[in-house]
């Protein structure tokens, strides 16, 4: 239970987002050349990390846009909200 | 040699005000080695430790725990036993489980109040009522219990249900598995340690793992909080932190880790003599021996390791509740908590090798785990053992991401995940 503050709308309940997992997951640029390997680990393998992770989140029930959030997955406490395209912050 | 719990052990010790029993399980110091360590004193990983000294012989082993035993989802989740599901593979694995829990309190001379009150699954939509069918039928062609209700069958077997036609999500029929029902969560993991205790494990308690050390390939040992320990098969049982321990080998899962949540109320009088799953509206219930209702809620939508949960989620439940049961509509809950669930993309657990020689891993076990524990206990202490897995957890493997051939039980099971 925590707040967002969403890039578009600003702060809002968690209960408005839905999240999108794993943030920086690259889609492949020659899926035809990938092994099983390589798509195992893009498609199901996760670093599912207890500490900050960088996550991508949905304001699903608002502007409805993705964005990108870093947060401490072991407090549930944000560290730093970007827009989809930039680069991970340094924390 | 234990005492053996008995009616007669119980009248002996009230004479002294149960003030002499003794201690059910030692609190040992780590020694330098041992043939194999488990890692993670959950229900799961004692049973592992359990079954590898009982038919698998090895006696100098451990179990490391960074907490207390049981203290994890074993003493979290909503005891809910069944083998109900779809696929072939979670079928024969479910049911495994199903069958020791039937002679476990036996074996293990501990009482796991293990109760065949039987677990209803309610369909709520067209949709819900062909895909329960086809389950039932699955079921019985794998030799598992599994009859289909009409809509009035479901209100005789559980009178409170309103079965109205008018609600939001109207009950249009049920399966039911008989056999299925629920245990006693702490009783099983103290059981179990006593049991490995009693043949030589050693449950370590507050001695959290640091760090897999590796030669090469090769698993060396792990460093604790308790010191380093020598170890040539590591069976790592640590549901929502399987992906930290994983790390700490260089190795990545197909994991995520989310809070689930559980509630219970003040406890009442004998109101539900069953378990009631809604797979549509996510809501389950059952009575425990005390009175409480023991509800179930659903997962969260993010990562998290907090053992918290939102809100929202528990409200959902409730409206859900008491849609279905308008009788509970004044009752007050007691206690609210969330454990970390560990899912797998295809809503089945992993009980395999790895790409580390002595390194083994059962997890993945999601919402559903603790049906399983005796079963997973038997199977990953097989596939420690022999370094080969059972037959029955052979499909669990963790290159099945990698081969494609998924055991995908996401809303095919009796519950969505």
């Amino acid at each position: 239970m925590f707040l967002i503050n969403c890039p578009y709308c600003g702060e809002r309940d968690q209960s408005e987002f839905v999240s999108g997992g794993e943030a920086h997951i690259a889609r492949p640029k020659q899926p035809t050349e990938l092994n099983d390997d390589q798509w195992a680990e893009y498609l199901f393998m996760r670093k599912n990390i207890k500490g900050i992770q960088f996550e991508r989140w949905n304001h699903v029930h608002g502007c409805r846009k993705w964005f990108n959030v870093a947060r401490d997955t072991s407090n549930d406490k944000i560290e730093k909200i970007y827009k989809m395209g930039e680069q991970p912050p340094k924390l | 040699m234990k005492n053996k719990y008995s009616i007669f052990s119980l009248i002996k010790n009230a004479f002294s005000n149960h003030e002499n029993w003794q201690r059910a399980w030692r609190d040992p110091e780590p020694k330098k080695e041992y043939d194999a360590v488990i890692v993670g004193g959950g229900g799961h990983g004692l049973a592992t430790a359990y079954y590898l000294a009982k038919k698998h012989n090895l006696r100098n082993i451990a179990v490391v725990e960074k907490g207390w035993i049981g203290g994890g989802n074993t003493g979290r989740n909503t005891t809910i036993i069944r083998s109900n599901y779809l696929w072939d593979a979670s079928a024969g694995l479910y049911d495994h489980a199903l069958k020791i829990w039937e002679g476990l309190s036996q074996e293990l001379n501990y009482n796991v109040m293990f109760s065949q009150r039987g677990v209803m699954n309610l369909a709520h939509n067209l949709q819900d009522v062909r895909d329960l069918k086809r389950r039932t039928h699955a079921n019985r062609l794998n030799g598992i219990d599994a009859v289909w209700l009409e809509t009035d069958e479901v209100k005789k077997f559980c009178p409170i249900i309103n079965t109205s036609q008018d609600i939001r999500y109207p009950v249009l029929g049920g399966t039911l598995q008989k056999r299925a029902g629920t245990a006693r969560h702490d009783a099983v993991a103290w059981g179990y340690a006593r049991g490995a205790d009693e043949m030589g494990v050693d449950i370590i308690q507050n001695c959290e793992v640091k760090g897999i050390k590796r030669s090469g390939d090769t698993v060396e040992g792990l460093e604790t909080t308790k010191g380093f320990i020598k170890t040539k098969k590591i069976g790592v049982v640590a549901a929502g932190h399987s992906s930290v321990i994983a790390n700490m080998a260089g190795l990545k899962l197909p994991l995520e880790s989310k809070p689930l949540q559980a509630l219970v109320s003040e406890p009442v009088k004998p109101i539900i003599d069953t378990v009631v799953m809604s797979n549509a509206v996510h809501a389950y219930v059952s009575q425990s021996d005390k009175g409480e209702l023991v509800i179930g809620a659903g997962t969260d939508s993010y990562v998290s390791y907090t053992q918290k949960g939102s809100f929202n989620i528990v409200e959902e439940t409730l409206k859900a509740i008491l849609e279905l049961y308008p009788i509970f509509s004044r009752m007050k809950m007691l206690r609210q908590w969330g454990g970390i669930v560990d899912i797998c993309p295809d809503a089945s657990p992993i009980i395999s090798k790895t790409s580390i020689k002595g390194l083994y891993f059962n997890c993945g076990w999601g919402t559903g785990g603790f049906k399983a524990t005796p079963g997973s206990g038997d199977l990953f202490a097989h596939t420690i053992a022999n370094d080969e897995p059972h037959k029955l957890n052979a499909a669990f493997n963790i290159n099945r991401f990698v081969s494609g051939d998924l055991v995908d039980e996401h809303g095919a099971a009796a519950v969505a995940h």
